[in-house]
Order: C-alpha cells, then structure tokens, then sequence
C-alpha cells in the first residue's frame, strides 16, 4: 500500500515537471541518477526519485512551485563539491541541478561588480574580472570547480578570509525563489537594501531558504604587489605566537596558513620541499597591497619571525617561486592521502589563542581512537582542519573517525569555538549543532526557515537538526530546564 | 546587578507580551530621529554596559549592548585598533547597541565593509522573553542561520540586542585628505576608477564642486597613492568626522534624505545639490523632495531612498518593500516577536 502510495506520487511529480514549459532536462532512470547520489560527503549517499536540469530561473519557479503543491522536497545542488553533505538527494524529492545555469549576465569593471547565474564556477569569475584588473576574493579549495550558488548556500571561505572576508562579505545581491515559488531579490546593486539584510540570512542557508538564480558579487582590485614566505618551527606554540604576534603588531596578512609535522613530512615525501627535519609546524604568510607597503610589512614579519624562533625562513622571488610554496599548502591533501588513502576532514574555529592547547589535545585524542590525525589549516582566522585518517576497508574504522571528529568539534565548542568554520552543517554536525545551540535557538532557525518556506520543502533535514533528534541524541541543551514544545517525544 | 539583568529584562518582555503592551528599546536616544515613531514603555538598555572580553591579537571584541559608543571606541584605540565600519555617533551618548540596530555605518564603509560584515554574534532577548545567542567570538562560523547579521538595521524589531560581538581592525598608521575640482559627474566616475586600482582610498566626499579622497594605510603606500592621484593635500581631517556626525553647513537643513545608489550611477537629475559619500554609493539631498517622484526615480536606478531627518514622516521614513520580500519581513516579525511588542511600526507598518 505504501509502494502504491509513493509511486504515484513519483508519477504526479513527473507528470508536473514534464508539463513546464518550457521543457527542462529531467532524469528518472537509474542509471542516469547515479551521478547525483552524492555531493563530495562521499560516505553518504541517495537516489532521488527524479533530477532536473533547468536553464532558466522560470523553469526553477515553475519546479518550486510544482514541489509546492505536491509537497514534494526539493533539494538543489550545483557542482556537488561539498564536504558536509548539503546536497544529497533526499530518495523521496526531487534535484535541482543548477550547473546549466552558467551565463555571465554582466560585468561591469567600473562599479566593480559581477552578475552570474548559480551554475557559473567561483574561479571562471576572478578569470573574467582579471584583464580589469579585478578578483573575486573568496577562494574555497574547490574554486576551480565549485559553483557560485553552492558558495552563497554554504557562505564559502577559502584561504584569504582574514584580509577579504567570507562570500557574506563579498555579495551585493541575491536572486532567489523562495519556498512558496515566488522570485525575491535580497540585497541590491547599491551597498544597502530596504528592510531586514534577508541577504545575510540567504548566504549560508545551505538551500534551506531559498534557490538561488542570480548572484551579484563584488569584484577587489587586484592587489600590486604580493609576497610569500614559508617558515619553519620547532614547536607548534612558537609558530601559534607568531600568527598572534604578527596581526597583533597591526598587520593583517592575505593569508595566514599553518601544517603540523605529520602533513610536513608527508609533504616532503611526496613533493621534497627539503625542509629542515624536526620542524613542528610551518606557517605560510602572504602580505598583499601597494608596493611599498608590502615591503615595508614583510620587513616587520620577518622580523616577528625571527623574534619567535623560526628555524628556516622560504620567501617567494617571483610568481613561480610563490606557486611553489603554495604548493605545500595545496597539495597537503593530495600528499596526505599517500599515508592512508581516506581522510576526514574537520572544520572547527577556535580562538587563536588556544591553538597550541587545542592541537595537543587533537593528538591526544587521536592517539586514544588509534588513529592518525594531519592539520593543515586556516590559522589567522582560527579555523582548524584536522584531517583523520582511516582505511575504509576495515571495519568499524570509518566510523570511528566519525566519532573522534565529533569529539574534536566538542573540543572546538569548549574553548569558545565553533563546529563550522566554512564547510557548512549539512548532514555532517547535525548532531554537533545540538551541542552548539539550546533548543529554543534550534526552534528560532526553524521558524526563519518556515518565514522562507512555510511547506519546508527545501532541503528538508539538512542543516538545523529537530529537536526530537537532539533529544535523542543527548546533546540538546535544556535552557531554562525547560524544551518549548514539551509535546515532542524524548527517547 | 548585570547578573539579574537578562533574566530580569526576559521577564519584562514576557510580562508585556501577556498584556501586548509594546516596549520602545533605547540606548542613548541619540537615533530616536531615525525611523519611524514608536509609541510604547521606555526600555532603558544603558545601564547593560561593560566591555565583557577583548583580545586584541584575535581582532575580537565582545561588549555589553548599552555600552556607550566611545568608550568602544577608546577601549579599541588603546591598543591601535578600531571598528572599521566607522559607525556615526549623534550625540555622546550613542550605545553600541543602537549602532547596530539602527546599522548605519560612516564614511569608511565602501572600502572596509558595513556594521553587518564586523558582527560576529548577538545575544538578543526575542518577543517571547527568550534569552538567545546566535553566531559566536571566532571570525569564521557558518553554523546555523546568520542571525546575528541580520539585526543590523532591523532597529529592535527583532529583539533587544544584549551583547555583540565584533571583528574589529588596526588603525591604520597614516591619514590624510586629497582635494580635486571636478564636477558631480566626473567625481564619481572618477572614484570609481579609483576604487578599483589598488590605492589606500577610505573615503571619499564631493559637494559643489570639490571632491575630497582620504587615504588611510602604511606610510609608504599613502605616500605613493599621494604622488599617482594628485590633487592638493589638505590637512583638514575633521572633516571626516563632520561628514559622519553630519555636522558639516550641508546637514543643517531639518529635511534630509539618503539615496543609495549603485556606486558608479550618474547624477540624479533632481534640481537639489547633493553631497555625495562612499564613491558615489550614497547622495544625500537636503531640502524637502516629492517622495513618490523621488522614490521612482532611485529606484530605477536600482536604489532606494530614506527620509532620514524630517519632522514629517508621512510619506514613509523607509522605501517601501516589494510583496514578495514584504510577506517574508512580516512572517519573521511574527516569527520573533509574536505579540508585536518589539519597537511596532519603528521601520514598516509591522
């Protein structure tokens, strides 16, 4: 009866989506699904019941608005570079793949900005802007691949934030349908917007808000001058002062990056960078900006350097030289995976300060799981990126990394931190948010959520966990000794 | 006393909710003329006040709401550092929680960023006499809906705000002021064009006829952008300061409107001389306007306009939202604030 039930409800949702017109890409086979079962969360994975392809923002309307009145979930997905599992398929709903919709409407050197549909890719656009002299600053690891709409749903990082923000900081506006399939602008080609900033509610939603089908982004003159430097430590809290030194002495680098002994050595096995043996940490410092002012700043690193007993200190002649310090920073991963071949990363923020206690009690943990952690992370901005490895072929063992990621997020949470930095809650920390926020915080998101989208259908599940869940699994926080809805069930 | 104050402050709010009595939240009063009227029981926040943890190595601040603006900003320049988003005071006893409420933010905002992009967290008291904490103390966090942002310039519509947490930025070692003579047409592109080159512009101004560019960053790099841009050096820092408290002649006339513009739009043909701020971004108008016809025209150019000083408000302090971005404000208004005792009618008829 249940069977019955839902195939006839597949069958009046594809009988919808085959009467928009005008007609979009709709895939409803086996096989044709199997590429979107999963984003880069790569250890879950669904079929949905259907995925479109729409290429235009009506097409979408008219999928909300068909999900709508079905109550069909609907979840969309751009280039599915997503660690945190935001975009897989939900096995009762339908996708919405937005790679098709990759026009650059507009560039406009003069006022700076760009207007793009959420298919086109975060890298293509600081490609365009370049001949004008222009970038788009966010730059998550994927940017080669990732699409701009998944950089607005998952409010994007990337290695520069500390000096140019995350994509939040980064927007002017942002084209959306909204749960109810209506079309709303949130933000405006000016600097402000009437009303409530609905633009930063959208950017990081995770697509629980609203999908996105235009984005306007600022574009940044790209910098004069930029130099690098690589420095080697012989302990973790040394380099952690140097960070602390360096912006506290008023400098605020482009980037601000830190790898711990085990990324070190597997970087030298796989790359020979020939750095000195027995290094604890190294730290990448890029200082970008005028000319003159560059000099004048690398002059002052180098010296706090100096000054925290760097042993061996790289700095990048030219362009080429810089690529190859990048190198170790970009590669970690990839030379990671020469120890074991799956990892797990985490994205914790921490306050700066407590790096060195925090990073010995990653160690510790690690050790107690039997397992082996790399960090190779954000460390001006405090954003931890413990990288776990195990071997998913023996059993048990990918969940036991699942567990140590959980506990090292804890961590993060009792020094004052928090359980995402930039990869965004998805499916991942579900559970980690109920130790991050009480219940009626929990109970508030929901009611944003329904503000957007009274039916929640859109990517229903993800990003904020229900009560009912963080009741059973413990973690809730109870406020007050009390829940707001006593009704609910707890096991 | 601070230790009972938001359980105590939650208590009042659910007190009045039961009775729909509204509640009119005020820190300083120094904005009490910005916005809508709002009828309802003085809240007083001054008295919630104190720095609650700053650690200048981590560019965080976190501080009481009622805290008073300048001591912020006293406490920030001890250790040579500053709210980037140069937030205008207007009047001494400006709070830092009415400077994110009603999120305005001075004349460093096209090139540092607005009073939204430097919060980090809020813990705000909602409609239902609920104690809650969005964002955090880190400058990276992407867990949960970013609430905290959003009560930038939702002007206590949404909750009281009870302690905020910032990114804040070293002062930059270097300031000083270029003057050029050029028109409104040709100060604006020409701002642009500048903003777009790798220069240490932090602000800019233009009124009849003369344009003014600050410089802000290391001695070097001001010293160079001096040399490329030209234009005759003034000393007159002040002016900065006049133009964010609206001190200057220009903001004497008791109507003012603020049109936001795209930065690189031309002139607004309105038969009014403007003064123009953030690179074109902001043309304020002072005299009274035909708001509907004002209000059409901005917004062709894809702005909008606020009547920011006037004794009548009738046509509307703030520009009016669009049906479909209108349902969600009121279904978030009702959201947080469900009796609609929170600053009613403050920014819209809800």
């Amino acid at each position: 009866m249940e069977a019955l039930a839902t195939a006839s409800l597949r069958d009046r949702t594809l009988e919808a989506l085959r009467a928009i017109e005008p007609a979009l890409a709709i895939v409803a086979d086996e096989e044709g699904l199997r590429p979107f079962e999963t984003d880069a969360f790569i250890s879950h994975r669904a079929t949905p019941m259907v995925a479109v392809l729409p290429e235009t923002e009506t097409q979408v309307r008219h999928v909300v608005h068909a999900c709508r009145k079905l109550g069909v979930p609907l979840v969309s997905r751009g280039a599915g570079t997503g660690i945190s599992g935001g975009a897989i398929p939900d096995p009762a709903g339908v996708l919405l793949v937005l790679t098709r919709m990759r026009q650059v409407v507009a560039l406009d050197a003069l006022a700076r900005t760009a207007v793009v549909e959420p298919g086109v890719r975060n890298l293509k656009i600081s490609d365009m802007a370049a001949p004008h002299g222009l970038f788009y600053a966010p730059d998550p690891s994927s940017q080669i691949a990732c699409s701009i709409g998944g950089n607005v749903a998952e409010n994007a990082g990337g290695v520069h934030c500390l000096k140019y923000g995350l994509t939040t900081h980064n927007l002017l506006a942002v084209r959306a349908i909204d749960g109810d399939g209506d079309a709303v602008e949130f933000g405006s080609a000016a600097l402000d917007a009437p009303g409530y900033d609905l633009l930063a509610l959208m950017t990081g939603s995770e697509g629980n808000l609203g999908v996105v089908t235009r984005v306007t982004v600022r574009l940044l003159p790209l910098p004069e001058r930029t130099d690098t430097l690589l420095a080697a430590f012989g302990s973790v809290g040394d380099a952690a002062r140097a960070v602390g030194d360096i912006i506290g002495s008023g400098i605020v680098p482009a980037a601000l990056e830190m790898m711990d002994r085990i990324v070190i050595e597997a970087c030298e096995r796989a790359m020979r960078l020939g750095f000195p043996t027995g290094a604890e940490a190294l730290l990448l410092v890029e200082v970008d900006g005028a000319e003159e002012e560059v000099v004048e700043e690398m002059r002052r690193v180098r010296a706090i350097l100096d000054a925290c007993g760097a042993a061996d200190v790289r700095i990048a002649a030219d362009a080429l030289e810089r690529e190859r310090l990048w190198k170790a920073r970009k590669g970690a991963f990839a030379a990671l995976a020469t120890i074991l071949p799956d990892f797990y990363t985490i994205d914790g923020t921490i306050p700066r300060r407590c790096l060195p206690e925090v990073l010995d009690r990653v160690y510790r943990l690690t050790a107690e799981y039997g397992l082996l952690v790399g960090n190779v992370f954000h460390a001006g901005d405090g954003n931890l990126h413990p990288c776990i490895f195990y071997d998913a072929n023996k059993p048990g063992d990918m969940e036991k990394s699942e567990e140590l990621g959980g506990r090292i997020l804890e961590l993060c949470l009792g020094v004052g931190g928090t359980i995402t930095g930039e990869h965004g809650v998805g499916v991942e920390k579900l559970r980690q948010m109920c130790s991050q926020f009480r219940a009626p915080e929990i109970e508030c998101f929901h009611a944003v959520k329904r503000a957007f989208d009274p039916g929640g259908i859109l990517n229903p599940g993800k990003a904020v966990p229900t009560l009912k869940r963080c009741a059973e699994w413990g973690g809730l926080h109870v406020h007050g000794g009390a829940l707001p809805r006593p009704d609910l069930p707890r096991f | 006393m601070t230790d009972a104050f938001i359980p105590t402050l939650c208590e009042r709010v659910r007190e009045a909710g039961a009775r729909k009595a509204p509640l009119r939240i005020r820190g300083g009063g120094t904005k009490d003329f910005y916005g809508e009227a709002s009828a309802g029981d003085p809240l007083e926040m001054s008295g919630y006040a104190g720095i609650v943890a700053y650690e200048p190595k981590e560019l965080v601040l976190t501080v009481r709401a009622g805290t008073p603006l300048t001591e912020v900003d006293s406490v920030l320049a001890s250790e040579r550092q500053m709210l980037p988003f140069e937030p205008p005071h207007f009047g001494r006893a400006a709070t830092i929680g009415g400077v994110v409420a009603a999120g305005l933010s001075g004349p460093r905002r096209p090139y540092a960023g607005a009073v939204r992009d430097f919060v980090l967290g809020a813990r705000i008291v909602n409609g239902k006499g609920e104690d809650l904490s969005f964002g955090g103390r880190v400058i990276k966090n992407v867990a949960g809906y970013d609430v905290s942002r959003l009560m930038a310039g939702s002007l206590g519509t949404l909750g009281i705000l009870t302690e905020l947490s910032f990114k804040v930025l070293p002062r930059p070692v270097e300031e000083t002021t270029l003057v050029f003579e050029m028109d409104e047409g040709e100060a604006i592109r020409q701002a642009n064009v500048w903003a777009g080159q790798p220069l240490p512009v932090s602000a800019t101004s233009w009124q009849d006829g003369v344009l003014r560019v600050r410089l802000s960053g290391a001695p070097p790099a001001v010293a160079a952008a001096r040399t490329r841009m030209g234009g005759q050096e003034s000393s007159d820092a002040a002016h900065w300061t006049a133009l964010r408290e609206q001190e200057l002649p220009y903001f004497r006339d008791p109507v003012l409107w603020r049109v936001s513009l795209p930065q690189a739009s031309e002139p607004l043909e309105l038969g009014a001389r403007p003064l123009v701020e953030w690179g074109g971004g902001v043309r304020w108008i002072a005299g009274e306007q035909d708001a509907l016809a004002l209000r059409s025209t901005v917004e062709r150019a894809g702005g909008h306009a606020i009547l920011f000083r006037a004794a009548d408000k009738s046509a509307g302090a703030f520009h009016p939202l669009k049906p479909a971005i209108l349902k969600i404000h009121k279904r978030l208004k009702a959201a947080f604030d469900p009796e609609g005792i929170l600053n009613p009618g403050r920014m819209y008829d809800f």
